[in-house]
């Protein structure tokens, strides 16, 4: 199945009795809090522009209160937008009517929670099958499927038991079951790792890229972690009080965050595993000398590689070998350390 | 108060009534009204109520025809494969066993049919208007206030229209035990279905499932243990009501009451009610265990 693109256009989201009566007022520039002072509505989202590229991971990033989660459920329309508009292979999710809605719903998106959603009172097998038994695929069909999906994500030998007996991270892998089995191109993760713990959260990490290799779904990724955005996200978008402050790849967000608040964000990050070579890489003045490093190596492989062969300099090449650039240690280093600059701007 | 009175003007001491005379009128009037419409459409609600008298003098014949035997086996396999608790089973055994010897038996079969009856009519009501107030807050908005009405107001004032319908019988006692019984099931059932996990039912949604999937695959299972709540409130109502619902010519062991009141036999009234007891404590504790067992899923929990 060919992935399509999702195109988040103008997206306004004001809660309220009457949200639709404030969009013009938040377009001339109404904050958030006048918003709430004055007429007892609550700014959502405004004006939200993502294009979420096809057969991609596109990473929503923000803290808590930031609309991320309001944003990831305008895609399958869980929350009705008040202005603007969803586009998925050229329709507008946004006008579909109930029964289109409920098509779409089933066979073109897939969603992951937060706190798994789960149902407690039906086995691993059966809260895989979920969503191809409201389907109507014949149980023996989606059994089939469902069993494959469980073994994918490592819970083999658990089919007949029932959520409350598994740990959390083991209930987040059904979840993820019970959405791959739908096959669906579109595939929602709400925090979907955020109530698990570090290692196991790295663990789910690993198993969506593994998956993600092969599935090229186009995935919609909400997290507070920018570590796990960094990780994942083929494309970023951090949110901040319902607006987009910065999108762009993860390199793009780390090397030059566009406000203090991204900045002070991204002064946490291990640079090391984020920026690639080619990045810094100088153009190539004669011949390339030291080890050669393939496109997409990460500074700290690098180093790795570099100290390991006892030189200090070495050039980049890319997929078919040819050499493109070159670095020497002292360039990884000093772009491994978080820059002074970084430092002012949060003293500041 | 007289002092008082003397200052104020007198129509603020002495409320003023509506005039007897008009009071009369209107309650001539509605009293008529109601005779009249009993008179014109009572062998038109018999016909539609028919069905139950047949239900219910089938079921009662059923138990009271059936050698005792078969009856208590039947009954102990039924407790047993609903609690799978021996405890209870013995303890059903025993008081079964008691009933009979003190000459209930049949009396105690009469009830049990009544019972059974009441508690399979009032769910068959009680579900699907739970269902519809826990759906819209309008149906709610209506349905509270009728509730309450059904449980504060006394049984013998809804006595009366009952008996001016139906006679003296089987079928208005059912009536008026469905009446004092259902609404717990009712309100349980609305309780149950707006208690469930709000994500869950989210997630269903994100599936593309309709209301109905909704409802079955999800609000329902989820809210069972609330509405078996339910239900064990209603079989507790049902068995308290026959006693009340034998003035209107319901047998059984409310009838024995009713007549060691009358008559004031001290140790018949005692061992009717106890016997009253032992079938309510029989079916509570099945009820329970059965609604408990529905809930294995629930017991293991993995931090």
């Amino acid at each position: 199945m060919a992935s399509h693109a999702i195109e988040v256009k103008n997206l306004y989201k004001i809660f309220g009795p009457n949200g639709g009566a404030y969009v013009d007022a938040v377009k001339k520039g109404m904050g958030k809090a006048e918003l709430n002072e004055q007429h007892g509505h609550v700014l959502g989202l405004q004006d939200i522009n993502i294009s979420m590229p096809a057969g991609a991971v596109t990473v929503v990033m923000g803290l808590s209160g930031s609309g991320k989660s309001t944003l990831i459920r305008h895609i399958n329309r869980l929350i009705d937008p008040t202005a603007g508009e969803v586009l998925y292979d050229g329709v507008d999710v946004c006008k579909m009517n109930e029964n289109a809605l409920r098509e779409f719903r089933r066979h073109k998106t897939a969603m992951v929670f937060q706190k798994f959603a789960l149902l407690p009172h039906r086995t691993v097998l059966d809260n895989t099958v979920y969503g191809l038994e409201i389907q109507g695929v014949e149980r023996k069909d989606s059994e089939k499927r469902a069993r494959g999906w469980i073994e994918r994500v490592g819970l083999k030998g658990f089919e007949n038991h029932f959520p409350n007996q598994l740990s959390g991270g083991m209930q987040q892998r059904v979840g993820l079951a019970r959405a791959l089995t739908n096959d669906a191109d579109i595939l929602l993760m709400d925090e979907a790792y955020s109530a698990l713990d570090p290692l196991i959260r790295v663990d789910m990490q690993t198993v969506l890229l593994d998956l993600q290799k092969e599935l090229k779904k186009t995935v919609v990724f909400i997290t507070h972690d920018l570590d796990e955005a960094l990780r994942l996200g083929d494309k970023i978008a951090i949110l901040r009080d319902g607006r987009v402050v910065q999108q762009g790849t993860g390199q793009e967000i780390v090397l030059s965050p566009a406000d203090d608040y991204i900045t002070a964000f991204v002064k946490e990050v291990n640079r090391g595993r984020v920026i690639n070579v080619e990045t810094i890489m100088r153009p190539l003045s004669g011949n390339a000398e030291g080890v050669p490093l393939v496109t997409g190596t990460v500074l700290e492989s690098a180093a790795r590689t570099m100290t390991a062969a006892r030189v200090a300099t070495a050039h980049v090449v890319d997929e078919n070998g040819r050499p493109i650039g070159a670095l020497d240690l002292s360039a990884i280093i000093s772009a491994m350390v978080t820059p002074v600059s970084h430092d002012d701007r949060k003293a500041a | 108060m007289a002092s008082i009175c003397s200052v104020l003007p007198e129509l603020l001491c002495k409320f003023p009534a509506i005039d007897e005379g008009m009071i009369r009128l209107a309650r001539k009037t509605i009293d008529d009204g109601f005779k009249g419409f009993v008179r014109s459409y009572g062998d038109a609600i018999d016909t539609v109520v028919q069905p139950l008298q047949w239900f219910l003098n089938y079921l009662e014949g059923l138990f009271v025809g059936s050698p005792w035997i078969v009856i208590l086996v039947l009954m102990v396999a039924v407790v047993y494969f609903g609690s799978r608790n021996i405890n209870i089973t013995i303890g059903t055994a025993l008081s079964m066993i008691a009933i009979g010897l003190v000459g209930l038996w049949n009396d105690t079969m009469i009830t049990l049919a009544m019972v059974t009856v009441c508690t399979l009519i009032s769910i068959l009501i009680g579900i699907p208007i739970g269902i519809l107030m826990a759906r819209s807050e309008r149906v709610q908005a209506i349905v509270n206030p009728i509730l309450d009405v059904m449980q504060t107001m006394p049984s013998f004032v809804y006595l009366i229209p009952v008996v001016m319908i139906f006679g003296i019988g089987k079928v208005p006692g059912l009536i008026a035990v469905v009446i004092y019984a259902v609404p717990p099931m009712i309100r349980l059932t609305n309780l149950g279905i707006r208690l469930v996990d709000k994500e869950v039912l989210e997630a269903a949604d994100a599936f593309g499932s309709s209301t109905w999937q909704k409802l079955k695959n999800v609000q329902m299972p989820l809210a069972l243990p609330t509405i078996m709540a339910g239900i064990n409130q209603t079989i507790m109502m049902s068995l308290a009501m026959v006693v009340v619902a034998s003035m209107i010519g319901v047998g059984g062991l409310g009838k024995n009451v009713l007549q060691a009141i009358a008559n004031q036999f001290f140790t018949v009234g005692f061992l009717n009610g106890f016997a009253l007891v032992g079938i309510a404590i029989i079916f509570d504790r099945t009820s329970q265990a059965f609604g408990k067992r529905l809930q294995k899923h629930s017991e293991v929990i993995h931090g």
